[in-house]
């Protein structure tokens, strides 16, 4: 019974931080069709940025509990800096290129950033571990969980919830999924679709930089952050459904609940159970757990 | 006359003859002829460049400019390799296993390095050795801590100046048990590759062929670079074994730490962590006071104050403003090695063959930079050195990190006899180790 209750708090942590990584990247292919591979490099931006603040203002000794703040702004300074960067400076002159041709370019940026960091941070790793402990802990029965931890379980909620409730509830969020499902048409009803891109291209970005931001207290940041986050997160939106906000939630559930199972229960299957997953996803469900097959307009 | 003509004619001929020689001769050769030019590979990106590549690259460094200004203490004081100045290639080991064949073919056969030193990685060495015996190319594999390279192959250019994995564990078994000799379950914590899993056997038949009740309650491998081990630290919380251990170092070994102590992991369980001691000068307080800790040898905060060692430890602290880990100290040493085989097997003006550098390795004992080396194993390819453990301590009055208690074991007591494979020798009992 402890057992189960580890798997599931286990598996619901690691899904609340899967989904804060890769909902940004789903978001950006839904309305836009680009896989973003330089998401990577957002959330290893977002992760040196919070942890170079966080450093310094527990070394200038200010008020512990600031630097939570600190997260947060420098999840948004890098998102809307990089974002407007890479959404007017290259994004914007590949619109309507094939997938692929995007793709490329943006794992040449991804490259590129990922030389850009070591030219600002340098190769030393940079710890700020001050907030992860900060919170204390909180013991359920047999659980004793962290309470940095169940943080990023409420903040994965309020994402989820934000999102939806910006895409069912509000003008801007129907504007959106009528761009999602049929660009032409929408741009026929004379919504903005470039405008629309930006705005989700700059929320994609902030939400990768605060997954990066909300990880660096509990790491030692250092180069190739972003690489093996790139996977992951790669691998919870082809589960779930390219495109698809819901698809990423489930399919981040899926992941975490699989992987917390397989080191409990059968720990040499760690590394494996990810990839089982989601092979098994793609030959029953080719488009993902809530992806639908795209038409091609002809 | 005509005697004379001919003879003078010969004598042009000849000239001429020299003239287009030296002007045909490619003019890289004459100053290739004046230097030795090795290569130096070490991982320089990803998530290990901080933490032991980067390291690794300043330790060859130093090292090389040290022995060109023939500034490094007695007996190594004379300037240069046999006379001749060292320059270094540097190359970097994070791009592949593939790539690296391809990388050290081009040391060898575009860059023309007499010598190529380093490697960290398991899959890089054991990729690169088959090539080195290909091209006749003399390799001192300077980390690379998989046991696998002679115990498996018979190579004829491939030296390892650094003692292989085998020893980590059987030194933290010895210590854990001297100390803790009540151990009734154990539990690790690895990475899921080569160097995590021998660390775990190593480790785990050491201890229980010292006592063979102890149990081995949990076997966790996890992603290289993984960084959250959540359900890890809780799958430990559940099983509750006495002792820890994990050879984890970098980036991932900083990351279990903090998540660990924010979840009071330690404070129930035993940690013997047998790669950490080098992250200590990161972590400071946030690594907790009693884990048992290696530096992959008697390295960094465990070297011996021999005049070597306080050299090696104070320019590299002076210039790089943080204390050296075991890669810096295993990468001086391969370049040391270097320069102390290729004095002894250089006779006057040409430079030795590889095959002559190589003999003068074999069987070499020398004092290194805190340690003595001795290259006893596999034929005089594989070195030795005594290992060493301690108490992590954190010493707030002074906010330094430091180890307490520490042991030192002789080489012979932790490292498989020469011919006989790890694993094998722990199962058997530890025959022929040498402990007094």
């Amino acid at each position: 019974m402890a057992t189960l209750a580890f798997i599931v708090a286990d598996g619901v942590i690691y899904a609340s931080w899967l989904f804060i990584v890769a909902v940004g990247m789903t978001l950006v292919y839904g309305v836009m069709r680009i896989l973003n591979v330089a998401h990577g490099s957002l959330y290893a931006l977002g992760a040196y940025t919070a942890a170079t603040m966080v450093g310094a203002w527990f070394q200038r000794g200010y008020a512990p509990l600031g630097s939570f703040v600190l997260l947060l702004v420098a999840a948004l300074v890098v998102g809307l800096v990089m974002g407007l960067i890479l959404e007017l400076g290259l994004l914007r002159f590949l619109h309507g290129r094939d997938e692929v041709v995007v793709v490329l370019a943006t794992y040449a940026t991804f490259l590129i950033l990922e030389d850009v960091i070591q030219l600002i941070w340098g190769v030393e790793a940079r710890p700020a571990p001050q907030p992860y402990s900060l919170l204390g802990t909180t013991t359920v029965g047999p659980l004793l969980l962290n309470n940095y931890d169940l943080a990023l379980i409420a903040l994965a909620l309020l994402v989820g919830g934000v999102g939806w409730w910006a895409l069912t509830r509000t003008i801007a969020g129907k504007l959106l999924l009528a761009v999602i499902f049929d660009r032409e048409m929408a741009e026929a009803c004379g919504i903005n679709v470039r405008r629309v891109f930006l705005v989700t291209f700059l929320i994609g970005s902030v939400l990768g930089a605060l997954g990066g931001a909300s990880t660096a207290p509990m790491i030692s940041v250092s180069r190739g952050l972003g690489v093996d986050v790139i996977v992951l997160a790669f691998a919870v939106v082809v589960i779930g459904g390219l495109g698809s906000i819901p698809g990423a939630l489930l399919g981040a559930a899926v992941i975490g609940l699989s992987r917390a199972a397989a080191v409990h229960l059968l720990p040499q299957a760690e590394v494996f159970a990810i990839y089982l997953i989601m092979t098994l996803v793609l030959i029953i469900r080719p488009y993902g757990l809530l992806g639908h097959e795209r038409l091609r307009k002809v | 006359m005509r005697t004379a003509t001919s003879t003078l004619g010969l004598l042009a001929m000849a000239i001429g003859v020299a003239a287009l020689f030296l002007i045909g001769l490619p003019a890289p050769v004459a100053s290739q002829a004046e230097k030795y030019r090795v290569g130096v590979v070490t991982l320089l990106a990803g998530p290990f460049a901080a933490s032991i590549g980067v390291p690794a690259k300043n330790g060859a460094e130093m090292v090389a400019e040290a022995i060109n200004n023939g500034t490094l203490p007695a007996p190594y004081a004379t300037k240069g390799v046999a006379g001749r100045s060292l320059e270094l290639v540097v190359v970097d080991e994070s791009t592949g296993t593939a790539k690296q064949v391809t990388e050290f073919r081009g040391l060898a056969e575009r860059r023309e390095v007499d010598a190529v030193v380093g490697y960290l990685v398991a899959g890089s060495c054991l990729a690169v050795a088959p090539v080195a015996d290909e091209l006749k190319m003399l390799t001192l594999l300077s980390t690379c801590s998989t046991p696998r390279i002679f115990e498996e192959n018979d190579f004829k250019y491939v030296y390892r100046t650094s003692a292989h994995l085998t020893p980590d564990g059987v030194t933290a078994a010895r210590y854990l048990l001297k100390r803790m000799p009540n151990v009734k379950t154990i539990a690790g914590l690895n990475w899921n590759m080569a160097y995590g899993q021998d660390a775990w056997r190593d480790f785990r038949l050491s201890v229980q062929t010292l006592k063979p009740d102890v149990e081995a309650i949990n076997e966790q491998f996890t992603t290289f670079g993984g960084g959250q081990y959540g359900a890890e630290i809780s799958a430990l919380l559940t099983k509750k074994p006495t002792v820890l251990h994990t050879a984890f170092a970098g980036g991932d070994f900083e990351a279990f730490v903090v998540q660990m102590t924010a979840r009071g992991l330690h404070q129930n369980i035993q940690m013997v962590m047998t790669a950490g001691a080098g992250s200590m000068y990161r972590l400071l307080d946030k690594l907790p006071d009693g884990v048992f800790i290696e530096d992959r040898g008697p390295y960094s905060v465990f070297a011996r104050p021999t005049a070597l060692g306080n050299w090696f430890r104070t320019t590299y602290e002076q210039r790089y403003g943080i204390t050296p880990p075991y890669t810096a100290y295993h990468m001086g040493q391969a370049v040391l090695a270097f320069k102390i085989a290729a004095d002894k097997a250089s006779k006057g003006g040409a430079k030795p063959a590889p095959e002559e550098i190589g003999r003068a390795l074999e069987q070499l004992k020398f004092d290194a930079f805190g340690t003595t080396v001795h290259m006893s194993r596999s034929r005089g390819h594989q070195a030795v050195t005594e290992s060493a453990i301690g108490v992590y301590k954190f010493d707030k009055a002074k906010s330094v990190p430091t180890v307490v208690d520490v042991t030192y074991y002789p080489a012979d007591c932790v490292n498989p006899p020469d011919g006989t494979k790890g694993e094998a020798w722990i199962k058997g009992g530890f025959k022929g180790a040498r402990c007094d």
